[in-house]
């Protein structure tokens, strides 16, 4: 597998007419062809990428200005809604869903340039860690096929790992992007809450979704998401940019000097020793660039995983209640009343775990039980927040594991969901409180991967990226 | 039979004037628009859709609170409300819960001339639903999604009211709040302001019965006839020992009765939730003042106003059920002339359909020109220079033929100068009544203003042909 160039180097060599852009599409499909094993990808819209490849190439032979992500292929996580060829979510529901507008994120990355070449396998939905839950079929780890990549966001980071791009979209609703990346030795970023715009991206938990980005390099992840990021007049959550922007290639930064806090709690006994040596490693190669590490507490970080997983399923059952076969997707055809339309739709549209979670919500939202879970984890949600703002009062960033194991066997999770969701233990925090969090491949413990997990203060995303980089180095 | 006390709640839904729906940028008026084609992927429900808060409709909200003599809430936030029905494509609706934009506020009704305040409980910024066609011998059900997003504001009373005739009374000075508020269209035809009533009866005083609500009334009359229905259906059932059950019904406007739709015990747990994509919204005192500095009249000022120039009450509510005609009535001639006279013009607007349609259908220039070439003839009028058919037909030239009220009244200098000539004619012919009025014989006048108005078949105004008769005998000055 050769190593794509960074991104600003691609783009630039097709700006000067080095690189043609129909080669790197061809590049790309080759490699698709290649790693089909792997079945990272769910389809490939081949002539819009021909098309605006042609476009680029015709418009750089007219001495014409390209964007700066001119020619680079990249793979969108199928639940990113994309013209020239179909947006399925992994889902039945959506199989044959061909989407009438673009995500926000996919626009701004075409009016760069960039180039959609694949769209990648998910968990349904995005609900999961493995994706095994994806409704077409399981996508395998590229350093070890009898393993998980990770997920929900599997497709792309095993895209990423398997170089048919050197970038893909993800989706980070409670780990989603992190524990892919983290799984299959490659950089995850999940920015702050709001950070991306939401628009057009398949909603799973509205006020946990966070759209990010996945690549080899931490310069090429911080690249996408500086051309994803700001504020959008679709989506009314979304923030304000960074004044400079998101782009660190010519940013510096010092470790001496810098604060960093080691989780207690993410320290704890579920996470596997040969992880805690790996993480405890890469602590070490901090503290010797002259970072200042402490142990620090947040108290209520053991509630996190209890806290979302019932803000989440109320969120999914609400976002899945449009999925009716009524005006688009899965429709029963055979029903004969309306009530057999919703129910057979709705039966054979969803998998497993989407009725799972369509249950759940339901039920913590239903009159009498509401306060009891959706109010109360409401209230620990703000707790916490308050906590993340308490620490960060005493140091720059958090480190810890993504996960607590490395990846595990197919299979080995699928049938206990409970075992499935402590996956995510390590990584929620984030989405319940908002910050931004990163992964970073720090090593290998017996042939897998492990990712150092780096989270920052809300809007610290830039910071956030300067550091991941520095450290980034430390361990090349 | 025994005395029941009605205790009536009214739930009001008034569709906002905003340009387009509460969450999407997509046009609002849907009466003239073909089925399905005010939509966007966020009126359908497409995946990736997030609703975008109108601020207009926020505005508009806002307005409605200072008509209800309250200030929208510094903090509100919006719920969804889920239920599967295939008019409603997220399978929730955005509406507010605990967290309305509105709270307190009320609405003053007068009936038989006493006042009664009717207080606001809550009012909810919210979207409407879109609307299934069921054609006639089909089997099946056609979706229209025009209607889908379009901003409401959902008016909840509190249970004040006691009879049919008063929540009668409430729903119109609602109705005309919101239209001079300029809240909304009010078009009752296509359901831009609906009512749901919520009617108990109960013998004890501060004990309530067990409540019906009937839903979707759309015109006052049809409030009071269902609330007159119901209190009669529940107060019978009670006497003869039954029991009234906790349900919504249904108005059959040909048959005049209500029937039973669902009983609340099966109604839906509609498992509201905060909605995470519209962040709460936070109104601050600059913008109160904005908005109160935008309120137009509203209809307890007019009212004051047309009492202070003579109009009677009756031809005051007459005027204010015509909420755009009262507006540019109000706006095109209070200050123009004596008081008296743009009295005259009002009547004319509220009694002769003819000059009111076609008042109604100028533009502001031509409004403007006609209420100043109607102010002459008004004072003509008024100072009696002029007789009522003669005025009558000064406005209709004015209003159909485009006359000048100056070209009007040169003809009417023509006139009287034909009339002074019929005048003496009239004394040349009738000596003798012309010395007995010299006598000082009154009874004489009358038969020679008669002969005047033979004479100018009815085109003379008799009091100035009595002036004139007076003038040549040289008993005037």
């Amino acid at each position: 597998m050769d190593d794509w160039p960074a991104i600003a180097d691609i783009a630039g060599r097709v700006q000067k007419g080095e690189l043609k852009a129909v080669d790197l599409m061809k590049h790309s499909f080759d490699m698709i062809a290649r790693t089909k094993e792997f079945e990272a990808i769910i389809s490939v819209p081949e002539a819009r990428a021909m098309a605006r490849a042609k476009e680029i190439d015709a418009k750089v032979a007219k001495g014409g200005k390209v964007g700066r992500l001119a020619g680079v292929p990249f793979v969108a996580k199928d639940n990113f809604l994309t013209f020239g060829g179909k947006t399925t979510a992994a889902s039945h529901m959506l199989e044959n869903f061909e989407a009438p507008y673009q995500a926000t994120a996919v626009n701004k990355l075409e009016i760069e340039g960039a180039i959609c070449v694949a769209k990648a396998n998910l968990d349904a939905w995005a609900h999961g860690s493995s994706t095994e839950n994806s409704d077409f079929f399981v996508t395998k780890n590229p350093y070890d096929k009898t393993r998980v990549p990770g997920g929900s966001s599997g497709g792309s980071a095993t895209s990423v790992a398997l170089k048919i791009a050197p970038f893909a979209t993800g989706t980070d609703t409670g780990s989603s992007v992190r524990l892919p990346a983290a799984f299959c030795n490659v950089v995850g970023l999940k920015p702050t809450y709001g950070a991306v715009s939401r628009s057009g991206v398949v909603a799973m938990a509205s006020s946990l979704d966070v759209i990010g980005s996945l690549a080899g390099t931490v310069e090429d992840a911080a690249l996408v998401f500086d051309v994803m990021a700001g504020t959008d007049e679709l989506d009314s959550t979304t923030i304000e940019r960074d004044p400079k922007g998101y782009d660190i290639q010519s940013a510096t930064f010092d470790l001496r000097g810098s604060k960093i806090g080691v989780i207690k709690e993410y320290m704890g006994p579920e996470v596997e020793e040969t992880v805690k040596k790996q993480i405890n490693g890469a602590i070490k190669q901090l503290a010797e660039a002259g970072a200042q590490i402490s142990e620090v507490s947040i108290p209520s970080l053991p509630f996190s995983l209890a806290v979302y997983y019932i803000i989440c399923p109320a969120e999914v059952s609400s976002n899945l209640a449009r999925y009716d076969g009524q005006r688009y997707g899965l429709s029963a055809s055979d029903a004969k009343e309306l009530e057999d339309s919703y129910n057979l739709s709705r039966e054979r549209g969803f998998g497993a775990e989407a009725k799972r979670r369509i249950m759940i919500g339901s039920h913590v939202l239903s009159s009498g039980y509401y306060d009891a879970y959706y109010k109360k984890a409401q209230t620990v949600r703000t707790k916490l927040i308050n906590e993340y703002e308490a620490v960060f009062k005493n140091v720059d960033f958090l480190v810890g594991p993504v996960s607590p194991t490395p990846p595990f066997k197919i299979g080995a999770r699928a049938k206990d969901p409970l075992q499935m969701y402590l996956s995510d233990l390590l990584m929620v925090g984030s989405n319940i409180t908002g910050v931004p969090s990163i992964s970073v491949p720090a090593g290998f413990s017996n042939d897998l991967p492990v990712g150092l997990q780096i989270i920052a203060p809300m809007r610290a995303d830039r910071q956030l990226l300067s550091f991941a980089k520095a450290f980034e180095g430390l361990s090349k | 039979m025994a005395d029941y006390i009605p205790t009536i709640g009214v739930e009001t839904h008034v569709q906002l004037k905003t340009k387009t729906k509460l969450f999407a940028a997509v046009g609002n008026d849907a009466r003239l628009a073909p089925p399905n084609t005010l939509i966007s992927h966020i009126c359908v429900g497409m995946p990736g859709a997030l609703p975008v808060l109108n601020r207009g409709a926020v505005e508009l909200a806002s307005r409605a609170a200072f008509a209800l003599n309250t200030k929208p809430q510094k903090f509100s936030r919006f719920e969804r409300k889920h239920y599967f029905y295939p008019d409603l494509p997220k399978g929730y609706q955005i509406t507010q819960l605990e967290d309305s934009i509105i709270k307190g506020g009320w609405v003053e009704i007068t009936l038989d001339g006493k006042a009664k305040r009717i207080n606001i409980e809550r009012a909810n910024l919210e979207e409407d639903a879109g609307k299934n066609i069921h054609p006639e011998g089909a089997d099946y059900t056609l979706v229209d999604l025009n209607r889908a997003g379009t901003p409401l504001l959902e008016i909840v009373s509190r249970p004040d009211i006691n009879s049919a005739v008063e929540a009668k009374t409430y729903a119109r000075e609602l109705w005309l709040l919101m239209k001079y508020a300029d809240v909304t269209d009010g078009d009752l035809y296509h359901g831009h302001v609906r009512f749901d009533v919520n009617v108990s009866v109960s013998k004890e005083v501060g004990k309530l019965g067990t409540r019906t609500e009937t839903k979707n009334l759309n015109s006052f009359r049809s409030v009071e006839a269902a609330i007159d229905y119901e209190i009669k259906r529940q107060t019978e059932l009670l006497e003869r020992g039954g029991k009234v059950i906790l349900e919504t019904r249904g108005w059959d406007e040909a048959k005049q009765k209500t029937t039973s739709q669902r009983g609340k015990e099966e109604a839906e747990d509609y498992r509201y939730m905060p909605e995470p994509d519209v962040p709460p919204l936070e109104l601050d005192e600059d913008f109160d003042k904005e908005i109160e500095k935008q309120m137009p009249v509203l209809p307890i000022e007019i009212r004051a106003q047309l009492l202070g120039i003579g109009f009677i009450k009756g031809e005051i509510e007459t005027l204010l059920d015509d909420p755009d005609l009262a507006k540019s009535y109000i706006s095109e001639t209070l200050g123009i002339g004596p008081p008296a006279a743009v009295k005259l013009f009002g009547s004319t607007l509220i009694h002769d359909a003819k000059i009111r349609e076609a008042f109604r259908a100028m533009n502001k220039q031509m409004k403007k020109d006609m209420v100043r070439n109607s102010m002459v003839a008004a004072n003509a009028s008024v100072a009696n220079q002029i007789n009522s058919s003669q005025y009558t037909n000064y406005i209709h030239q004015i209003a159909f033929s485009n006359k000048k009220a100056k070209d009007l009244l040169m003809d009417q200098i023509s006139d009287e100068a034909e009339i002074e000539k019929i005048v003496a004619k009239v004394l040349s012919d009738n000596p003798k009544a012309a010395e007995d009025v010299k006598k000082g014989e009154m009874k004489a006048i009358g038969f020679l203003v008669g002969q005047v108005m033979v004479k100018s078949k009815g085109q003379a105004n008799p009091q100035m042909a009595q002036q004139l008769i007076k003038k040549q005998l040289g008993l005037v000055g």
